[in-house]
């Protein structure tokens, strides 16, 4: 039974990072762009649910309000991002990283600016309240919920990248940009609609997350540092390795803290990250190149 | 090649442009620490410089790793508070006296001594583990990623994620660490009382000191082959692999430099302000240590300590006055700088001095510098 | 790339310096049983087999060329030799083993190479570029020192290659066929004494070719020299033997007359049946179509 809840926390933490780090596995893979703000768009998707809250007063349908809205809201920003900043730095990954940190910064001064530091409370929907027992393990439907958002957003993604023509065109961009390119794509395009749907990915995630506790300006930093060891564990390129690497991060997480504490968990989960690329350097999932460089 | 010979090359190479504009710099630059601002400076102002100063040695390590290796290390943190604790440490145990018992922990923890802070009621042991620690957790970390070719935003992210998980680990680690409160009020330095203004003077000087070491030992490994050899890595890393060197070990060796540098620069932070706590350590002041940096010109010796002397002494002023405005000024600042002049202040420098030399004398076609014709 | 030969660069064509005379034979007796011997060399990539079965065997003063059709295994034949690219079977230099070992301690051993696209240290000067070549095995103390006196094996080269006039000047701006010739200087003063060059002569003006071609040819006679071409006027000219890679195997071996006239060499040229239509002449060979595919 111990070991049920371990397992289900786990999970449940899984589910939290795969939201927060597939937008991410989406940019990085696609475009070698690190986006530090990523976490803040999580952050506006989660002011956005508080917001829809504020109009519309009753949490049972602001909640169903506020997932599409905050897709909207994260990938709008994510749009206005990538064609202000970074589609002029896609020859520097690293500077962008540190260029995005700046707009990360600037997004949490706003927020805290427009709503005040201290946190905010997002009430909970009705038919959330309460858990589903099973096996003797109480499972809060909160977390029940937020797991099935994330396995919705995977299919939905997977099935988008698979049948779609728009999938077809990113993947293509992805794995040879001139190429692609030379075909007839558009890559500027397909950038943009990548970036808005990874984006609007932090924004639903930023969404579920009220749903685990109050919010603040700093919500996204808590997460961000996670969701990339996440992309970078599970290697770029396919949505597979960022679920795998989000799991196994989510139930490290959980059975790690549970022989030891937290923090001590959080140093564990490092130390296997970097001992695990000592035999995967690119990470669970790659793409073979030649590229030299 | 006859001694002579080898003589004259030699005060050549010294009397070379470069090499006495950066001794004159230099000069310069002892004259202003050393003269200048304990004259000019109020106690509290040359205490705040002091501060600053510890944090430009953080920055005269990332100028070597990133500017120099192209490793954007985002967890300078780490070992600039593995430097501050180790000696925060020390002041603590020190301060209880011999087999005393720091205050904290008589407070939050057993109230015994961990085993692990033993070592640290010596003080040649602490100034000895400051350096040795972060050098050895470098070293280990650094060859690990390195020979396994963790690279790029790979290593940036990993380096981030270290910050994190010490942050986090030391707020956990209440009773033996202080958790988010840190260690602080300190009443001595090596048996010198820290609230006397003359030993606080003192103190100002040990940093201008060790940041104008810091600078000197960044100019030898910048000028030197192992310079040239990093910034070869940092722009062809498989090309340098097929000369017969192993790039990790040169990226480990500026990892561990640039990890001792922010050591020292921690380890004296410590008795300067008065408190090290997590918030100095994590994530965000990690990436904060960048900005000045960034600023001054990632690449260039002088450019990362003066922007992040610059960007310190900002960031009290603006926060003086306007709390909120501090922050966006370094949003704006990390993208203004690091999107429309990755060089750095330092490159509006180079460009106009190259305008005005063009402009006094054209310069001469390439061919005809030196004959050589067979 | 527009290069006009200079006077410079006629330098690389007519060393007449005793000092290029010193570079060239360093040591030349300590490797002048050298040669370089794959037997069953084979790369796989996931479920691709690049490179099968291969044998090779390479002598000094026998200026070998590589060719074969795009994706025939060339690059990837190099990269295995180098340790880029993993492989079985076995590769010996100089009585020693390379398969299985890093990149940087086959280097040390004197096996170097150069890549399709120039790769200099373009930031870097001339003479940095060389000097650096030049250092490897140097100890931790000359490597923490500035660099005092120009090493003696680093001004040869310059004069070999002709690049004495710009050794001051940043690699970046040198033009094309200079970064290849820095290049071929780096390999000499590496010491490196089996030369694997990819496409030497890539866009070069005929001049420039000639020079280069003249350079290899002294080179090869001190040093085992392998040269993967796709210019047939430039490897009629220069070339000792060729072999003939197809499909990530050897296809054939010899002399140019040789090779020209192999009937599976034709085929895979022309791709029709040899039985058909013999080529009788050099100029119908079929070398000579592959120099416009």
């Amino acid at each position: 039974m111990d070991i049920l809840n371990q397992l289900f926390a786990g999970l449940s933490l899984g589910s939290v990072l795969l939201l927060a780090a597939l937008g991410l596995a989406l940019t990085f893979g696609q475009m070698g762009v690190i986006n530090m703000a990523h976490g803040e768009f999580m952050m506006a998707g989660a002011y956005t649910a508080f917001v829809v809250q504020g109009v519309v007063g009753s949490a049972g349908v602001s909640l169903l309000v506020a997932l599409p809205l905050g897709f909207l809201v994260g990938g709008v920003l994510g749009l206005v991002l990538e064609a202000t900043l970074i589609h002029r730095m896609y020859h520097r990954p690293l500077d962008t990283l540190l260029v995005t940190w700046g707009v990360a910064l600037v997004l949490q001064q706003v927020a805290r600016d427009v709503f005040g530091a201290p946190n905010v409370d997002v009430t909970a929907p009705e038919w959330l309240s309460g858990a589903v027992t099973v096996g003797g393990v109480a499972l809060p439907k909160t977390r029940l919920f937020i797991l099935a958002v994330a396995v919705v957003c995977v299919a939905t993604l997977a099935l988008v990248l698979q049948a779609t023509p728009l999938g077809r065109r990113i993947r293509a961009v992805v794995q040879h940009r001139d190429l692609a390119e030379a075909s007839g794509i558009s890559s500027r395009g397909t950038d943009r609609l990548t970036f808005f749907i990874g984006s609007g990915m932090a924004g639903i995630a930023g969404v579920a997350l009220t749903l685990l506790g109050s919010i603040g300006p700093t919500l996204g930093t808590s997460y961000i540092v996670d969701a990339f060891l996440v992309v970078v564990a599970g290697g770029i390129g396919q949505i597979k390795g960022t679920v795998i690497a989000a799991t196994a991060l989510g139930l490290m997480q959980s059975f790690f803290e549970y022989s030891t504490t937290a923090s001590v968990a959080k140093v564990l989960v490092f130390v296997v990250i970097v001992a695990f690329l000592q035999v995967r350097p690119q990470g669970l999932v790659t793409v073979r190149t030649r590229s030299l460089v | 090649m006859t001694t002579t010979h080898r003589t004259t090359d030699r005060l050549a190479a010294l009397l070379r442009p470069g090499r006495s504009r950066a001794l004159a710099g230099f000069a310069l630059a002892a004259v202003v620490l050393f003269a200048v601002a304990p004259l000019l400076l109020s106690p509290f102002r040359l205490s705040l410089l002091a501060k600053f100063l510890c944090l430009a040695m953080v920055a005269v390590g990332i100028g070597l790793a990133w500017g120099r290796g192209g490793l954007l290390t985002l967890g300078q943190g780490v070992y600039f508070g593995l430097g501050a604790y180790l000696m925060a440490m020390h002041l603590k145990l020190a301060d209880a006296g011999p087999g005393g018992v720091p205050d904290f922990m008589s407070l939050y923890g057993t109230g015994e001594v961990p085993w692990w802070w033993e070592p640290l009621r010596s003080p040649v042991a602490t100034i000895l583990l400051i350096a040795l620690v972060p050098a050895l957790l470098a070293g280990l970390l650094g060859w690990a990623v390195f020979t396994r070719r963790v690279r790029g935003a790979y290593f940036a992210i990993l380096s981030q994620a270290l910050a994190a998980a010490f942050a986090i680990l030391l707020i956990g680690q209440q009773q033996t660490t202080g958790g988010t409160n840190g260690l602080n009020g300190f009443r001595a330095f090596f048996g010198y009382d820290l609230t006397d203004p003359v030993n606080q003077r003192m103190l100002y000087l040990v940093a201008a000191g060790a940041l104008l070491a810091m600078v000197l030992v960044a100019r030898q490994l910048m000028v030197s082959r192992f310079g040239e050899l990093l910034v070869a890595v940092r722009d062809g890393e498989d090309r340098v692999r097929f000369l017969g060197y192993d790039p990790a070990l040169v990226k480990t060796v500026a990892y561990v430099v640039a990890a001792v540098m922010a050591a020292v620069g921690g380890a004296l932070f410590v008795p300067v302000v008065g408190i090290i706590s997590p918030a100095d350590v994590g994530v965000v002041p990690s990436i904060g240590f960048l900005v000045g940096v960034a600023i001054g010109g990632r690449a260039t010796l002088l450019g990362p300590v003066l922007g992040s002397i610059a960007v310190s002494w900002a960031q009290t002023s603006i926060s003086e006055q306007f709390p909120s405005g501090w922050i966006y000024f370094q949003g704006a600042l990390f993208i203004g700088v690091v999107a429309f002049l990755p060089g750095g202040l330092a490159s509006l420098v180079r460009r106009r001095r190259r305008r005005s030399a063009a402009r006094s004398a054209p310069p001469a076609p390439v061919t005809q510098t030196e004959g050589s014709t067979p | 790339m527009t290069h006009v030969p200079t006077a410079e660069t006629a330098a690389g064509a007519e060393p007449t310096g005793t000092a290029a005379e010193a570079l060239l034979g360093t040591d030349s007796t300590r490797f002048r049983h050298d040669y370089l011997e794959v037997r069953g060399l084979r790369v796989a990539f996931g479920g691709f087999v690049a490179v099968r079965d291969v044998d090779l065997t390479v002598t000094q003063g026998d200026l070998r060329f590589l060719i074969g059709p795009n994706g025939a295994g060339k690059t990837t034949l190099i990269d295995a030799v180098t340790g880029l690219a993993s492989a079985t079977g076995s590769a010996r230099f100089g009585g020693k083993e390379l398969l299985g070992r890093g990149t940087h301690r086959i280097a040390r051993d004197g096996v170097g190479r150069t890549f399709q696209t120039a790769s200099v240290f373009e930031e870097l000067t001339v003479l940095q570029n060389l000097d650096i070549a030049a250092g490897a095995r140097r100890g931790p103390l000359t490597m923490l020192r500035r660099r005092g006196a120009v090493p003696e094996a680093v001004e040869q080269a310059l004069e070999l290659v002709g690049l004495t006039a710009l050794r001051d000047t940043a690699a970046g701006v040198l033009a094309h066929g200079q970064k290849q010739w820095l290049e071929i200087g780096m390999l000499l003063v590496q010491d490196a004494h089996l030369l694997l060059l990819d496409e030497p002569v890539a866009g070069m003006t005929h001049a420039e070719r000639e020079a280069t071609g003249e350079l290899l040819r002294r080179i090869g006679s001190q040093r085992v020299v392998v040269v993967v071409e796709h210019d047939m006027d430039f490897l009629r000219s220069f070339a000792d033997s060729v072999t003939v890679m197809h499909q990530g195997q050897v296809l054939a071996e010899g002399t140019v007359a040789e090779v020209q006239n192999d009937p599976a060499v034709v085929e895979v040229y022309l791709g029709s049946p040899v039985s058909t239509e013999p080529p009788t002449t050099q100029a119908a060979g079929p070398l000579t179509t592959q120099e416009d595919a």
